[in-house]
């Protein structure tokens, strides 16, 4: 399945550099800011509660959410994980 | 002529031609045969086709409408772009099963009755299973074992219900099931061992992973999709499946993020995606049903784009492990691109096409007022972004350099990601001819500037989430129990058992018939008429309570056996009647 290994030349390292992923990470920052700004101006429906017109609110519920679901991935994990060899 | 045509027939007839092929001629069959196939169900026209008699019913193997073809349609194109990609194995039977496996799939959804159904529900079963066994290691074998005796378990819960279904109600017809008992768990109960329904789930995560790089990208598409085709048409309503459908969303994303095996990771995202369009047929509605014929459509698609960048890396590095990847963005580009545009659509990013077709089924699940359906599904939205929007690309492409330096795989391969990739691209932005072949007119618009708005609030702060925790989710060299702990485990206990009472009963039965009472035997019928007489002084003996004399007796008996001064007869009788009581006792 190997047989067509082969050395391949970088194309582009540009995650190496340090200020790259600054700029990145800044860059990340800026449109999560931008993408919660236009709920202050506008009204927003809700589908079964008022909190849902609340400005960010499915910012926040995406945000809550995937925590959660790490954490409790994390916590299932100690009952969960094996070595790789458990079943050999 | 064309018109009533049979797809599955072209892809059966191929398997075997494929047989008496040269290499040149076999790379063109493969091709052939889905584009043929797939202009062959634009032509199909509505009703039913191919009658035929078989246990005194009318059976009819080509049932035509829209939903059946919706399927036929997502069916063939992707099986064009697998094919394309497999385009490089020189061997016979891998592509021979991969088209039987897929023919078998287009007769299951075509098929007008419940006998039909079955049969080539288990002829996908056992092709299917080839596809694991190509790859050819202790592992794949055993996985590929264990893959096929849980789909003859489900098979055969299909096959009981739909025999006292038949019996019940006295027809073969394949249509949505109202009667709730025995027969109907059952059949809902073989199709969901197909759509991999926790606790029946685990073959899924436990043999596509195993499977050969281009058995598993042809794998992605079918046995679950079938099985959702299988559940729309018999248990649209059901309210149990939107149960079944939420938890399926959401152990999906749990096991995906335990997960190190990139393979893995995208077949527990395949039971994460499955889940979304049970819950829509749980709900049941035109346009939850047509939400979930969309997503399963989109889903097939971007899926098989997943498991092809992945299966890229895994030809290019041999490797398939998180913890041994990383950093392949430098020297393959191209298949880092391409994986990112599905890992983007099957976390329905605006603009690609999870976008177009996941909110209807959440939206029908609103119209219907259900508002713990809609915060499942909404919260496993987010963690489809998690496990598969960005932890794939992130811990396959990106993180940490390995120093893994492979070139881009064959042309072949990145022809057939950029044919998915653009479908992905298109049905994202233009989806009304998706939206014209659904079973029911949809009216959605998905992209209303506040959904969109929500939409891109939701992902991007799950992003925020996923690189704020990233010390949380770092990649461990470890396999996660699932539910094939019970028969893996399990087995080895029971085989356990079964060795040590078995063989236990097996030895002592040996001991005692074997060895201790032929041994008893023999050592009496060496001096038969001096051990009896010897017994029988030694009762007397007790009887009366005076043993003064036994002693002497004793001596005196052995001294006569020693010279052989018994008559010969005596022992013979013995033996005779030693041999009658035998006969009497062993033959009744």
């Amino acid at each position: 399945m190997n047989e067509k290994k082969q050395e391949a030349k970088i194309v582009t390292d540009w995650f190496d550099h340090p200020r790259n992923l600054r700029r990145l990470r800044l860059g990340f920052y800026i449109v999560l800011g931008l993408l919660v700004v236009p709920d202050f101006f506008m009204h927003k429906h809700t589908l079964f509660y008022r909190v849902e017109s609340w400005p960010g609110f499915y910012a926040l519920f995406g945000f809550v959410s995937c925590v959660a679901i790490i954490v409790i991935s994390k916590l299932l994990g100690y009952l969960l994980k094996r070595k790789e060899d458990y079943y050999d | 002529m064309i018109d009533t045509l049979h797809p599955a027939l072209l892809f059966i007839l191929g398997a075997g031609l494929l047989w008496l092929l040269p290499l040149a001629g076999r790379r063109a069959l493969i091709l052939l045969v889905p584009a043929a196939a797939f202009v062959v169900i634009t032509q199909l026209e509505p009703g039913s086709a191919w009658h035929y008699r078989m246990f005194g019913f009318d059976l009819a193997l080509l049932r035509v409408d829209k939903l059946s073809k919706a399927f036929g349609y997502v069916f063939t194109i992707n099986a064009f772009a697998c094919f394309l990609f497999a385009l490089h194995l020189k061997t016979r039977h891998e592509h021979s099963a991969a088209l039987a496996y897929i023919g078998a799939s287009l007769g299951a959804v075509f098929a007008g009755d419940l006998i039909s159904l079955y049969l080539f529900w288990e002829v996908m079963a056992v092709t299917s299973t080839f596809l694991v066994l190509a790859r050819n290691t202790e592992r794949a074998n055993g996985a590929a074992f264990r893959y096929v005796m849980v789909h003859i378990f489900g098979g055969l819960c299909l096959l009981a219900g739909i025999l006292l279904q038949v019996q019940a109600s006295g027809s073969v017809a394949f249509d949505g099931f109202d009667l709730r008992s025995l027969p109907t768990y059952l059949i809902l109960l073989g199709f969901l061992v197909n759509a991999a329904a926790p606790p029946f789930s685990a073959w899924l995560s436990d043999a596509y992973p195993e499977a050969t790089v281009t058995g598993g990208v042809i794998m992605t598409a079918y046995t679950t999709k079938t099985a959702v085709y299988t559940l729309i048409r018999g248990f649209a309503g059901w309210e149990i499946l939107m149960v079944v459908g939420c938890v399926m969303a959401i152990y999906g994303i749990i096991y995906a993020i335990l997960e190190n095996d990139m393979r893995r990771i995208l077949a527990y995202s395949i039971i994460n995606q499955v889940g979304f369009m049970v819950c829509g047929i749980g709900i049941g509605t035109a346009m939850a049903i047509s939400g979930v014929v969309a997503h399963a459509f989109c889903h097939i698609i971007y899926k098989a784009l997943l498991w092809m960048s992945a299966g890229s890396v895994l030809y290019m590095t041999g490797k398939s492990k998180c913890t041994d990847l990383g950093g392949l963005y430098k020297t393959m580009p191209l298949t880092m691109i391409f994986g990112t545009i599905g890992a983007l659509a099957i976390s329905s990013f605006p603009g690609l096409s999870g976008y177009t077709s996941k909110p209807m089924i959440i939206e029908a699940g609103v119209h219907e007022g259900l508002y713990w359906v809609w915060l499942v599904l909404e919260i496993a939205s987010a963690g489809v972004f998690l496990h598969a929007g960005i932890k794939f690309p992130y811990f396959v492409f990106f993180a940490k350099d390995n120093g893994l330096r492979p070139g881009e795989p064959p042309r072949h391969m990145l022809a057939a990601m950029a044919l998915l990739a653009f479908f992905c691209l298109f049905l994202g932005v233009y989806p009304q001819p998706l939206y014209a072949v659904l079973p029911f007119e949809v009216d959605f618009h998905a992209y209303t500037f506040e959904h969109t708005l929500n939409q891109f609030q939701l992902l991007m702060f799950s992003a925020l989430a996923f690189f704020l925790l990233l010390p949380l989710l770092k990649r461990t060299e470890t396999i996660s129990i699932d539910s094939d702990w019970f028969y893996r485990r399990g087995g080895r206990l029971f085989y356990g058992l079964a060795d040590k009472a078995l063989n236990g009963l097996n030895s002592w039965g040996d001991q005692l018939f074997i060895k201790r009472i032929p041994g008893l035997l023999a050592r009496f019928f060496e001096e038969p008429g001096s051990n009896v007489q010897k017994h029988g002084l030694r009762l007397l003996a007790e009887a009366a309570g005076d043993e003064s004399e036994l002693r002497q007796q004793e001596e005196r008996i052995e001294h006569r056996s020693r010279q052989g001064a018994y008559p010969v007869g005596t022992w013979v009788l013995l033996a005779v009647v030693f041999l009658t009581a035998l006969a009497v006792l062993v033959i009744p």
